[in-house]
């Protein structure tokens, strides 16, 4: 009896052993492919230069041309009252670098007209009696209507004209205290919501870039070569194979989500107002997302060519148009937004935009949150059945 | 020649929809020796192989390799066969060193094994001196000896070489076949399939397979006394003008 307990308990150490040699055995085959994995990023110069240079490029080149000085924007004006006042400030405006006055309007009737067309960018209005009411009161109020449907240039547009409305102030106030208050109305985009969404917009952009081209092409390489036979006759499984070649860029990619967001910070003032630790989550989560789908192509795709088609028409080009990065979704035909509604940027730029400019917390981002878990979970389960598939 | 069989194939069938790759194949492979597979482009032998490789699944038959069987321990067996592909010879990014260190890794050496066993290796192919070379940068018949050697790394039972010198000059053709020889010596078993009459020579049995059979499974020399012919070259083209007349009857 001594002797059976002895021996089992010999055979449970057995088993435990065995299972940890296992274990510390297939972590030792997964960390010499892995290293495997870096050494061709590291060789190749190129994919250095799509990870760091294209992101680092894209936020300065973004972040410049969207905060640029506006110059001889066109502007009409409504001149109800015809005074000397009002038509001082009129020839300011005019004659300032920043606008030129293209149109004369008779009545505000035409003011939404005009705007509509697009020829001009803001209208300026004076009411009837301006000018009395501003000598009699000392203070008179006129009107600014901007389109903010670009709400880069409305947001500079208004507050050039503010600050020549202060400056314009200032110059009669040495005769005397006068004041002109302008009200400003901003039409189209009120709450300037697109205020620069290029941040979230251009991370979640190159998020799915970096992921899923990265990933597929690395993938359908081992294909290409041959040396995906190689890796599948021996000891790595299929899943530890994916997991091998998609683990560098998942890291790689997180890199970028801190490179991005210390860019926003330090070289356009744009910090993170809500929880820097959630964003990073919600961006583990949409690399994971967008990694899975690199996956997918490649389970689909024979060749590197064919995987960039893919990756770069297929999902790149409606991510870009249909995401609400640069168009605003609101607008567009219904068709396109319930196409917007499979597309996982559409869902990620809605988190960062959150998180990062309105500072919000998981209470408000959720819903979101869960649509990304669930596409992943579809695409990683997608993903395995076809890499079976193509093992038969 | 020891009798032990290593590979153990019994009515091997491996259908594609309607298309037979595999009709009812029937051999064994044993220890230690090199055994040449050869057949016409299409005649088969690359599914075969890819079977006995666990690439793909067979649709019915008995299939054993070193011991194992392949329906049931796939995953065993990997471990104790080495693979050279036709298409595939090492990362051409990397240097000899890394890959060595890489398949060794995934094949589960311990770092001291894998650097002794590398050491051993470069020495006998007298290329120590290019233990830090990008592959790309050595010329194609020195990657197809590394390739060898990789496979042979972590000491298999038996190695797979699919075509291994397509595309390679006599002359360093030879020398692969002398790694060949050697590793054979070492007791892995060697299972090769080629298109160069003149290495079917080497090999110590060969089986020819023609659509999808064997049609002829013996030693060269008993191969040609049997055809009454001086060399494989004309005992191929003698089987396959004996298929011809056999197709037109």
């Amino acid at each position: 009896m001594k002797c059976f307990c002895e021996s089992q308990g010999v055979r449970k150490k057995q088993i435990v052993d065995s299972i940890q040699t296992f274990g510390a055995k297939t972590l030792h085959r997964l960390l010499a492919f892995i290293h495997k994995e870096f050494l061709h990023i590291i060789r190749d110069p190129r994919t250095l230069v799509i990870l760091f240079g294209i992101p680092a490029a894209q936020i300065l080149i973004f972040g410049y041309v969207i905060s640029m000085d506006i110059r001889e924007v066109q502007i009409a004006v409504v001149d109800l009252s015809r005074d000397t006042i009002s038509r001082q400030l009129i020839h300011k405006f005019d004659a300032s670098n920043y606008f030129r006055v293209s149109h004369m309007l008779n009545s505000v009737n035409e003011v939404e007209k005009i705007l509509k067309s697009g020829s001009v960018k803001e209208v300026l209005v004076f009411e009837s009696g301006f000018g009395t009411r501003f000598m009699r009161e000392g203070e008179a109020m006129m009107g600014l209507i901007v389109d903010t449907s670009e709400p880069n240039t409305g947001r500079l547009v208004a507050s050039y004209s503010e600050a020549l409305i202060a400056d314009f102030n200032r110059e009669l106030a040495m005769a005397g205290r006068l004041k002109i208050v302008p009200a400003v109305r901003m039409l189209y985009n009120p709450a300037l919501q697109n205020e620069y969404m290029f941040v979230p917009g251009l991370m979640t952009l190159i998020l799915m870039l970096i992921c899923a081209l990265m990933t597929s092409i690395t993938i359908t390489r081992e294909k290409e070569f041959g040396s995906m036979e190689v890796l599948l006759v021996s000891p790595l499984r299929p899943m530890q194979i994916i997991l091998g070649k998609v683990a560098p860029y998942l890291l790689l990619a997180f890199g970028d989500v801190l490179l991005i967001l210390a860019m926003a910070n330090f070289v356009f003032g744009l910090p993170v107002k809500g929880s820097l630790m959630l964003l990073l989550l919600e961006s583990v989560l949409y690399i994971g997302l967008a990694l899975s789908l690199g996956i997918l192509i490649s389970t689909v795709s024979k060749t590197m060519q064919q995987a960039m088609f893919i990756s770069l028409i297929g999902l790149m080009l409606p991510s870009i148009l249909l995401s609400g990065f640069i168009f605003p979704l609101e607008n567009m035909p219904l068709f396109y937004q319930i196409i917007s509604l499979i597309l996982p940027p559409r869902w990620f730029i809605i988190i960062v935009k959150n998180i990062m400019l309105k500072g919000t917390g998981f209470r408000f981002v959720w819903k979101e949150t869960l649509v990304l878990i669930v596409m992943t979970a579809i695409f990683i389960s997608i993903s395995a059945k076809k890499f079976k598939i193509r093992l038969e | 020649m020891q009798q032990i069989p290593v590979i153990l194939v019994r009515h091997l069938v491996k259908k594609f929809g309607t298309f037979v790759a595999n009709d009812d194949l029937t051999f064994d492979v044993f220890k230690g020796e090199v055994f040449g597979f050869l057949g016409a482009n299409g005649a088969g032998k690359t599914t075969a192989m890819r079977i006995l490789c666990g690439l793909s699944r067979p649709t019915s038959g008995e299939l054993r390799v070193d011991g194992l069987d392949v329906h049931k321990q796939a995953e065993a067996i990997k471990k104790r066969i080495g693979y050279m592909s036709q298409k595939f010879s090492l990362y051409k990014d990397l240097t000899v060193y890394e890959n060595m260190r890489l398949f060794g890794g995934i094949y589960g050496l311990s770092l001291h094994d894998l650097k002794s066993r590398i050491d051993q290796l470069l020495g006998q192919l007298d290329l120590r001196k290019q233990r830090d070379t990008l592959i790309a940068d050595l010329p194609l018949g020195w990657q197809q000896k590394l390739a060898f050697s990789v496979a042979i790394l972590h000491h298999p039972s038996i190695v797979f070489l699919d075509e291994p010198t397509a595309g390679v000059d006599p002359f360093t053709r030879r020398q692969f076949w002398e790694l060949i020889y050697k590793a054979a010596y070492e007791g892995i078993t060697v299972f090769v399939t080629t298109h160069y009459m003149d290495e079917a020579e080497y090999c110590d049995r060969v089986s020819i397979m023609s659509e999808g059979k064997i049609v002829a499974l013996d030693k060269p020399a008993a191969l040609k006394k049997h055809y009454g012919v001086g060399s494989m070259n004309e005992v191929f083209l003698r089987i396959a003008r004996s298929e011809e007349e056999a197709d037109s009857r």
